[in-house]
């Protein structure tokens, strides 16, 4: 089954496809936060080079977050409209887990990190179980001098990726035992989703496109834009 | 035939339609997130694109499913680009794109404004509609005298120098303790009140083509307070009875001016039966031509956005796909 994977709750625009031999085409970029601009021509060019129909696609993975919420809502919105028009179901994964992902091959303990941006990070820790990583405490947003704070108190070996991580690098990894992972580290993956939804689907682990909705983890903030209120 | 789908998530409702060569509307759903938002007294962005991610899917399925179109029969898929919330309008835009992409077929972006102007041209089978038109394009948001000189081609006669005409109805009516938001609950008084009850001046009738309803409703709000006695649906007579002589008396001294061949209505308040009574009696007295949107076309729907669409396609042809959206976008005005 091939598997379409969507990534934007971060900065970067991250699109992958592949099946069950692994990725066959991927795109990541990081240039100026324009989701909604070029997402879809970057699956137009997946398909391209992968000389292959989106009509051939078996199942549309998604990134569901946490993450930047302008940039969520336009991954979730195109997995959800292709899915819907190819008559496919979907996978969400989180974006701390596809962050992760990558760093399974550490016996450290895995703090995955998304810039949550008003000094917050969202964040989750993972160890490493045979075949990928295992969440061992759930997705949370936090300040990052309390997840510090959180770390220091473990006095655990960790290994700390994610764009929170880059952001807040000097407070974070001076907690004792703890090391930055940067390369290839820093943003959720889009192969990551491919695969890890591939297995998942292997297991029928997947849902309609209604019943995929972003992780906010934060309540809406109730400010009303008077500029652009519109009547009409 | 063309067949578009057409998408409209600017501001606070999620709608789809399905309209053929323009004209023909085979579905329209829209979903209104009023509910959300009332309790805060506007709309909030952020719970506005909450919304939007999670009705965009079904609404899109419901309008296909309503007109009875296959996947193959979509021709195009519209969405508006602006102006309006860059988060809401940016879910729209990406479904368009997604969905053009899969059934590899044209995308193209289309400007909310421009869309109320051409609500009032839904269900013209008119093989030709005449030219010059002149809209008043009248809204909680905005009030402009256009010239409707061709498809595409507009000319700004005035606009209002302070608030918007829709912006004096929700006002008074928050004066009156009517609710919001107040054009429809105005409109359902005045229908029982005097509309000579409270003597208001037409302000700025002769002063070119440029509106002022600050001052109306100002002298409404004086006027209740020196007569508290008043019936408060002669009050609501009176206003709405005044908003829509210098509305109509503006636009019919533009249609005059420009030997025009109609005068259409554009946007929410062209909802208001006041309204558009006086305009189909002006337009009867003159003997030139009326468009008015139907009820729900006045308001934001999607139907209006496929419609627009079929004229910008002929004209511009399909937009990039790798278009995003511009809160701030305007009316390409020839002047
Ligand atoms: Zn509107």
């Amino acid at each position: 089954m091939l598997v379409l994977g969507i990534e934007t709750a971060t900065p970067q625009v991250g699109v992958a496809i592949g099946g069950h031999e692994g990725i066959i085409a991927s795109f990541h970029t990081t240039r100026d936060r324009r989701h909604a601009e070029t997402l879809v021509p970057a699956i137009r060019f997946l398909c391209e080079q992968a000389q292959m129909k989106l009509s051939q696609i078996g199942l549309v993975a998604v990134d569901v977050g946490p993450g930047l919420f302008t940039g969520l809502r336009v991954g979730l919105a195109t997995a959800k409209s292709i899915a819907h028009a190819c008559r496919v179901p979907m996978i969400g994964v989180s974006s701390l887990d596809l962050t992760a992902f990558p760093a399974r091959f550490s016996d450290r303990l895995i703090v995955s990190t998304v810039d949550a941006r008003r000094g917050e990070i969202f964040y989750a820790t993972y160890r490493r179980a045979p075949g990928g990583i295992q969440l061992m405490s759930p997705p949370a947003v936090d300040q990052p001098a309390d997840v510090a704070a959180q770390l220091m108190a473990t006095g655990a070996e960790t290994l700390i990726v994610g764009d929170g991580a880059d952001r807040y690098a000097e407070m974070l990894g001076n907690v004792r035992g703890a090391e930055i992972g940067r390369e290839g580290l820093r943003h959720p993956n889009a192969g990551a989703l491919v695969e890890l939804a591939h297995a998942r689907a292997l297991r029928e682990e997947f849902v309609s496109p209604s019943e995929i909705a972003p992780m906010y983890l934060r309540a809406p903030d109730a400010r009303i834009n008077w500029q652009q209120r519109e009547r009409s | 035939m063309t067949t578009i789908l057409g998408i409209e998530t600017s501001c606070d409702e999620t709608a789809a339609a399905v309209v053929d060569d323009g004209r023909d509307v085979r579905s329209s759903i829209v979903s209104s997130q009023v509910d959300l938002h009332a309790r805060y007294g506007g709309v909030v962005p952020e719970i506005a694109g909450r919304a939007h991610e999670a009705l965009i899917t079904p609404v899109v399925a419901e309008a296909l499913v309503e007109a009875g179109a296959a996947d193959n029969d979509i021709d195009v898929v519209a969405a508006t680009c602006g102006p309006g919330l860059v988060g809401s309008l940016l879910v729209g835009v990406a479904a368009a794109k997604a969905l053009a992409l899969v059934w590899d077929v044209p995308y193209i972006g289309i400007n909310h404004h421009e869309a109320h102007l051409y609500a009032a041209l839904l269900d013209e089978h008119d093989a030709e509609v005449q030219f010059p038109l002149v809209t008043l394009l009248v809204s909680g948001g905005h009030t402009m005298l256009i010239s409707f000189e061709g498809h595409g081609r507009y000319r700004l006669l005035g606009a209002t120098r302070d608030d918007a005409a829709g912006e004096a109805f929700d006002k008074v009516a928050r004066y009156l303790g009517l609710g919001y938001p107040g054009g429809p609950v105005i409109d359902r008084l005045a229908s029982e009140g005097d509309p000579t009850a409270v003597p208001l001046t037409r302000a700025m009738l002769d002063d070119g083509y440029d509106f002022s309803f600050s001052g109306i409703k100002t002298a409404v709000i004086n006027w209740v307070r020196a007569h508290p006695e008043v019936a408060t649906a002669d009050v609501a007579a009176s206003f709405q009875a005044c908003v829509t002589d210098v509305l109509t008396h503006k636009a019919r001294k533009a249609a005059r001016e420009m030997s025009a061949a109609g005068i259409c209505l554009a946007g929410g308040v062209a909802a208001n039966s006041a309204l558009r009574e006086r305009t189909l009696d002006i337009c009867m007295e003159d003997g030139i031509n009326a468009y008015l949107p139907s009820r729900a076309m006045c308001t934001d729907n999607a139907a209006m956005i496929a419609a627009t669409a079929w004229y910008r396609l002929a004209s511009d042809g399909p937009s990039n796909l790798d278009g995003g959206a511009d809160p701030n976008l305007r009316i390409d005005f020839l002047n």
